[in-house]
């Protein structure tokens, strides 16, 4: 994507714009890989007799980083090639567990013609259309 | 309602931990963007490390006995706090500068801040943790603000 073409994206993005929703439902294995890639032993994301009867959870709790990873991924899917993640802030509000389908998605709430930024707000909803984790992203065209 | 912050406690704040220098290998990135399904292919391919390489890349690599017995390892930069039910936390990312195979880069973590606030509920305490990652040249590529609850 050249750069004409990222200045003419730019123009057209408005505040209240929705960026693309998309599912995820983690399995055990993709649990136990990403809590591998980290180095991670908490037996909440593992050891489900552990998670259930020591801690009191329903299930094996899905890692608060992948959710805030998922927000990322959300921005940067639709930014694509024309920019670039500047920053984002998150939080993890409510706990999700293996076995649940979650969404990501988010929309705009403000563009800065001046930097060329474009600020997104952020959401990790679980089945109950609760928001998990929200959050705010900066991104900024080329 | 008191005050639960003692002067001790509050000297910590500054404290600062042991540079941690890793390098990012394209075989990491590749794992890292499948365990996340991540979607795009410089990512999957391991050119470039995605947004979040840094969780990985500085994770601390403890020693089984080090573990506590549910599996977490003990942040030893944090001081010892009067409240230990730790909330829902935020983090504030910054990125600076991509990340590609190759990279050396190192982490310095500091606790910035610790205060306490009254809620309805009773006395919180929030702790700042920021991490500073820096290339080789000194060039700041990512700035990390974790900010945690305790009750």
């Amino acid at each position: 994507m050249n750069r004409a073409e990222s200045v003419a994206r730019f123009k057209a993005i408005h505040p209240d714009d929705v960026l693309p929703q998309r599912a995820f439902k983690p399995d055990n294995v993709q649990s136990m890989l990403y809590n591998a890639v980290l180095w991670n032993g908490h037996r909440i994301h593992f050891d489900e007799p552990y998670a259930k009867d020591v801690e009191g959870y329903p299930g094996l709790v899905i890692a608060g980083p992948l959710l805030g990873d998922w927000l990322n991924q959300c921005v940067e899917e639709w930014l694509g090639e024309d920019g670039r993640l500047v920053s984002i802030e998150y939080s993890n509000r409510i706990a999700t567990y293996i076995g649940e389908t979650l969404h990501s998605g988010g929309k705009v709430l403000a563009t800065r013609p001046d930097v060329g930024e474009v600020d997104i707000e952020v959401f990790i909803k679980n089945e109950a259309g609760e928001v998990v984790a929200p959050g705010i992203a900066v991104a900024r065209f080329h | 309602m008191s005050n639960l912050l003692s002067e001790e406690l509050l000297s910590t704040i500054g404290r600062t931990s042991t540079p941690q220098r890793e390098l990012v290998t394209r075989r990491d990135i590749r794992k890292y963007a499948v365990a996340t399904s991540n979607r795009q292919r410089k990512y999957l391919d391991g050119d470039q490390a995605p947004p979040m390489f840094h969780v990985p890349l500085f994770w601390d690599v403890v020693e089984l006995d080090q573990l506590s017995p549910d599996g977490v390892s003990i942040d030893s930069l944090l001081p010892k706090f009067p409240l230990e039910k730790a909330m829902a936390g935020g983090l504030v990312i910054e990125y600076h500068r991509d990340i590609f195979p190759g990279d050396w880069l190192t982490a310095t973590r500091t606790l910035t801040d610790i205060y306490q606030k009254n809620g309805r509920s009773g006395p919180l305490i929030f702790y700042e943790v920021v991490m500073d990652i820096v290339n080789d040249e000194g060039e700041l590529v990512i700035r990390e603000k974790t900010t945690r609850i305790l009750r």
